[in-house]
């Protein structure tokens, strides 16, 4: 699951609810009733910018990761995609 | 408590140094509803 | 009396850090909205299950209207409530049941619902099956009909079994089955677990508490000490694939910590509305001690949530009181504050059914009077009256007196008000032979 390479075109899942907090945001997913819990804003960010048009290295440049930041927010978002919350595909494949 | 952030890969000095961005949890093991 | 024997510390994971920065810090200090909530849509059921958390039976003429609970959920879409927990009562003999499940739905609102199963036919089956926002919870508190339906009431048991079935024929996977744990059923967990399997079901095992109708029966079902560490070591054995809506973690002083957050949510990552619109902090703390304020007042859900005395209160941290010296507290948290009022015990101090015994010890040693006087009824008026307060278990009294016409005005309490009986059920869908 750590493979999601900064090339990767990512989208949220459509069934995934996106909830800002003061601290970052909560992301629920109603297909498999979890719960993410992203613990900043940046990643907040970054996340949103994940909608099938950008690879992941865009949409951490969007967000404003700084490069030295850059591998431990892919990380973050590889545990996004392991939990099905972000999926690896572009906005123009539909999800089935 | 299911408190994910899977790094398989990552080294350990890195896990300790360095506090993940991301929790997870099953929203069905919350205490307060039936 | 016999005090329960600490067991031995197993290698217990270290508790996280229940700082700012962890999901649990904030959850603790309280979130600007619920994560999901328990919305308990009537009073009306037409079971007496001798455990009801709400004292169900009889609708409330108060009861909020189709158009006050579209507005509910209105707010909850504004913030961003992932979904709700629906429940009663029995909500769907609501004559606007599914009409409301819609609305939620259609307003990013996810629903599941808790049912005995009375309207579950094959054609809502289906319906069901189609949603992808919609989860269904069937209650089922015996693995055989004998033990179901001495809590439950006659017939329950063949109702719930239907409902499951029809569910299962329509194709809807992972739907839940809740069992209430007790000393009569809790020989039962590999049979329920099979009952699931059967259906392509999850179990979810739940706490009794002694709240509502439950203070009742509360002394003759709960487990005994010997069978709160056999449901322990079940659930260690089981893992994830069981469902405990981390209502168990005061058992977690047997070794490690259950799966889940070990936390109690009540006022705030959860609440409770209940039919006429009160707010309480939980669905298992229905008493004027826990009631936060109306969704009817100025303000609506949001303020109540956000400003109540009560729920600023719950947000505080606390320190432990009684428990704060015990080695378990990191998991166990003192256990339920609503097992601790209904029974009582101090709020500050051990669970009654601590594992280590001393909720037992003080439960011994409570005055005559402690108990709480319950703050509303809505039991069915059966005659002879059902005892209240009494020891030993209720009689089980199914009223199922069918209304002839619709009810004429709003202050009808049946719980089939405004509710025509549909005939796609085998005869009267109320699971009883008469």
């Amino acid at each position: 699951m750590d493979s999601i390479r900064l090339d990767a075109t990512l989208t949220v899942h459509p069934r995934v609810s996106i909830r800002p907090e003061p601290f970052g945001a909560l992301l629920y997913h109603f297909g498999t009733r979890q719960l993410s819990f992203l613990k900043d804003r940046v990643l907040l960010d970054a996340v949103r910018a994940c909608d099938g048009t950008r690879t992941l290295a865009q949409a951490l440049a969007e967000a404003a990761v700084p490069d030295a930041q850059v591998e431990r927010y892919r990380r973050a978002v590889a545990t996004l995609v392991h939990s099905t919350m972000l999926e690896s595909r572009p906005a123009n494949e539909v999800a089935a | 408590m299911s408190h994910a952030d899977n790094r398989p890969e990552a080294p350990i000095d890195e896990l300790v140094d360095e506090e993940s961005l991301v929790e997870e949890v099953s929203i069905d093991g919350m205490c307060g509803v039936y | 009396m016999t005090l329960v024997a600490p067991s031995p510390v197993q290698t217990s994971p270290v508790a996280p850090a229940r700082t700012s920065s962890t999901l649990m810090g904030h959850f603790e200090a309280g979130l600007d909205a619920p994560i999901c909530l328990t919305w308990e849509l009537t009073y009306a059921c037409n079971l007496s299950c001798s455990h009801c958390l709400s004292s169900s039976g009889r609708r409330d003429p108060r009861e909020l209207t189709t158009e006050e609970c579209k507005a509910v959920i209105d707010e909850l879409q504004r913030m961003q409530v992932f979904y709700v927990n629906i429940g009663g009562g029995e909500p769907t003999v609501r004559s606007d049941f599914w009409e409301l499940v819609d609305y939620a739905t259609d307003h990013q609102v996810g629903v599941k619902f808790s049912t005995n199963g009375i309207k579950l036919t094959p054609e809502i089956a289906q319906r069901l099956a189609a949603s992808d926002y919609v989860d269904v919870q069937i209650s089922l508190d015996g693995a055989t009909a004998e033990v179901n339906d001495h809590v439950r009431g006659p017939g329950s048991y063949d109702t719930a079994m239907r409902a499951m079935q029809n569910l299962a024929d329509a194709g809807f996977r992972g739907f839940k089955i809740s069992v209430v744990c007790t000393r009569e059923n809790i020989p039962q967990l590999d049979e329920f677990k099979a009952i699931a399997d059967r259906f392509d079901a999850q179990l979810r095992l739940t706490r009794l508490r002694p709240s509502g109708r439950g203070a009742d029966v509360w002394d003759d079902l709960h487990p005994l000490p010997e069978q709160q560490r056999e449901l322990y070591d079940w659930l260690v054995a089981h893992g994830e694939g069981v469902l405990t809506g981390d209502s168990f973690f005061h058992l977690s002083a047997f070794g490690s910590a259950l799966p889940g957050l070990n936390l109690c949510g009540a006022g705030r990552v959860v609440c409770l509305i209940d039919p006429i619109g009160d707010v309480y902090a939980c669905p298992f703390a229905i008493h004027d001690e826990f009631l936060a304020g109306s969704i009817r007042e100025p303000g609506g859900f949001e303020a109540v949530w956000r400003e109540s005395e009560l729920f600023q209160r719950l947000r505080e941290p606390t320190g432990g009181g009684a428990c704060a010296s015990c080695s378990f507290y990191d998991s166990c948290r003192g256990g339920c504050m609503a097992a601790k009022f209904f029974t009582g015990l101090p709020i500050d101090g051990p669970d009654p059914e601590c594992v280590r015994g001393f909720g037992e010890q003080l439960l011994a040693e409570r005055a005559e009077d402690a108990l709480p006087k319950p703050s509303g009824d809505h039991s069915h008026r059966t005659s002879p009256p059902r005892p209240r307060g009494g020891a030993g278990p209720v009689p089980l009294t199914l009223s199922v007196r069918r209304p002839d016409a619709p009810p004429a005005h709003a202050c009808a309490e049946s719980p089939l008000a405004g509710f025509s009986p549909t005939t796609t059920a085998a005869g009267c869908a109320c699971g009883t032979d008469h």
